[in-house]
């Protein structure tokens, strides 16, 4: 299992009700279903994941969760996750305003754009960085609204929201001691838990 | 006809017809006194029956759904390409059944039986049934089989609605219920629709009120424009372009109203003509019927979510991009209010041409998650019988 869905398994309570943004294979829904006896769904818009989710017993549902998530009622789920996709999304504050509104608590996962080898990248070289973790160029890359954990802990502060928890890890998702000097330079990915 | 039947058919198929006496009571009021169903199956009950599937038909379906009566049939069963060893729903695995609902004209009771107090055939006399008098009658169905739960009931269209009917009616009864290219409700523009074909029909000489049998004539006409009009809505604006654009048959305008000159005018007519000698006047005012009566969430002050809060069942709902006869909206209707309570549900939406008329056409995405779940079904129902068996030793 990846390690940040190891992570994020540790907050999710047994039992709960939980929705999972872009849940790909239905990897951290299957682990929470079988282990935890959670119940929940994911939402998903690639053909192959939906199919492969039907076939592990994973409920989910197709759709853009850049088209909102309107039909779904306030406080509907104990847990909102969204893995890696926060910088995908047209409008990221929007988006974690409606999980927020369907999700008494909400996990979000996102790469550091302040990280010290981007950083390096962009100073050094003049150009939008590319790495094996983030494989994309600037024109055909899904994430269009890269963010630094800086940056997200400020949204956080501008909207009232409390974060309850943060692990930041290196880009295998490791957890090293070392991040923890300096996050916002040598911490790759972020898991935050949020909640109102 | 098929000089070969394919080696993923089912093969020659024989329909039976099961009587049943216990008077089944009706949501109009009436009582059917005794009546007929007939239904075929496929593949083999297990012993402790868990691999039974029900296959519910839509407006113009019947029991007839796979397979080949005869090598001399020039198609298979309406739903062949889903149905059959290897097929999404595999009678190497599950037991399938395919009915003719009660009002049908395929050989179960409907209007052209003969009514036992008159003598003569039911006509218009014949009740209205509703999608929940239908369910009640495959309940009676799955009894005589030796069926007390369904591994899965299965429709498209008016289909999809008798299986989202078996679950909120009797939850203990299925496992699972599959809505493909259906709806909660029909909507304003469907009833408008079905206004049309009844009036057609109605409208027509030869209809008497629907006595017609009685006077040896059928109300051809209205039959078949009633079918043209469910026709175009069963397929889609971009479906008829790439069918038909505007072809003309004899390659130029004629300037005359007195034959077809379209392609699509020919098409119409032709599907229209074939309908109205193979279908029954009466059944068809009877399905529309039902498919306006539909609203299962009436019954729980008009809310869809406390009417489904009742299923216990695990739920596929499937939708076709260009189906506007119930467009992917009216699927996630379903799919929010199962959501909101908390049921297992899993949809997609295909991409697909074909408008309403995809769910019965094959489509490599579709197929593969249709046999997605159907697999995920017989290794639910495979565990079932493992644990029963264990329990039992």
């Amino acid at each position: 299992m990846r390690a940040d869905l190891e992570i994020i398994q540790e907050w999710i309570r047994p039992g709960s009700q939980v929705l999972d943004l872009g849940c790909g294979d239905g990897e951290l829904l299957a682990n929470l279903k079988s282990q935890k006896n959670v119940g929940g769904y994911g939402l998903e818009i690639d053909q192959d994941n939906i199919t492969t989710c039907i076939e592990k017993g994973v409920s989910v549902v197709e759709q853009d969760i850049d088209r909102g998530l309107a039909s779904i009622r306030d406080s509907s789920f104990d847990t909102v996750v969204m893995t890696q996709a926060l910088q995908t999304m047209h409008r990221p504050d929007q988006t974690v305003e409606e999980m927020l509104r369907i999700g008494k608590e909400c996990i979000v996962t996102f790469p550091n754009f302040a990280h010290w080898r981007a950083r390096f990248y962009l100073a050094f070289r003049g150009r939008m960085p590319v790495s094996k973790f983030l494989p994309y160029t600037w024109y055909n890359t899904p994430n269009i609204h890269f963010c630094t954990f800086d940056d997200f802990e400020r949204l956080c502060v501008e909207h009232n929201i409390r974060i309850l928890d943060r692990t930041v890890v290196d880009h295998k998702l490791r957890d090293r001691w070392w991040i923890r000097l300096w996050p916002n330079m040598l911490g790759e990915i972020a898991i935050y838990r949020i909640t109102r | 006809m098929p000089s070969d039947i394919p080696a993923d058919s089912i093969g020659l198929v024989t329909p039976e017809t099961l009587h049943f006496d216990t008077p089944l009571a009706l949501s109009c009021g009436r009582v059917l006194e005794s009546y007929d169903l007939v239904i075929e199956t496929y593949g083999k009950l297990n012993a402790d029956a868990s691999n039974a599937v029900l296959i519910c038909h839509a407006l113009s379906g019947h029991h007839h759904a796979a397979g080949y009566h005869s090598m001399e049939d020039r198609k298979p069963g309406w739903w062949d390409s889903a149905i059959g060893p290897g097929k999404p729903i595999d009678t190497n695995r599950f037991f399938v059944v395919a009915l003719n609902n009660l009002g049908g004209c395929h050989g179960s009771t409907g209007p052209k039986s003969i009514n036992p107090e008159t003598g003569k055939p039911y006509g218009p006399d014949f009740p209205i049934f509703t999608v929940k008098d239908w369910v009640n009658s495959q309940v009676r169905l799955a009894d005589r089989l030796g069926v007390s739960q369904w591994a899965a009931v299965i429709g498209g269209s008016l289909g999809g609605m008798q299986a989202m009917q078996w679950a909120i009616d009797y939850p203990d009864r299925l496992r699972n219920c599959l809505m493909i290219a259906a709806a909660p409700k029909l909507s304003a523009q469907n009833i408008a629709f079905n206004e049309v074909a009844r009036q057609a029909i109605s409208k027509d000489p030869m209809f008497h009120s629907g006595h017609y049998y009685e006077h040896g004539v059928v109300p051809k006409t209205g039959l078949a424009l009633a079918r043209m009009v469910g026709h175009i809505t069963y397929l889609s604006d971009d479906g008829m372009r790439e069918k038909f654009g505007r072809e003309l048959r004899a390659g130029k305008l004629s300037f005359d109203f007195n034959n077809p000159q379209f392609e699509v005018e020919s098409y119409l007519q032709y599907q229209g003509e074939r309908f109205s000698t193979s279908f029954d006047a009466n059944t068809y005012l009877l399905m529309t019927k039902a498919l306006d009566y539909f609203d299962p969430a009436a019954e729980y002050g008009h809310d869809l979510v406390a009417a489904l809060s009742h299923a216990t069942c695990r739920f596929l709902v499937v939708s076709f991009t260009t189906d506007w006869r119930f467009s992917p909206e009216r699927s996630r209707e379903t799919v929010d209010a199962l959501v909101a309570a908390q049921k297992e549900v899993s949809y997609a939406e295909i991409e697909s041409a074909h408008g309403h008329d995809a769910f019965l056409i094959p489509n490599p995405r579709y197929m593969a998650i249709f046999a997605a779940y159907m697999n995920r079904v017989d290794a639910e129902s495979k565990a079932l019988a493992n644990k029963e068996s264990n329990h039992a030793s």
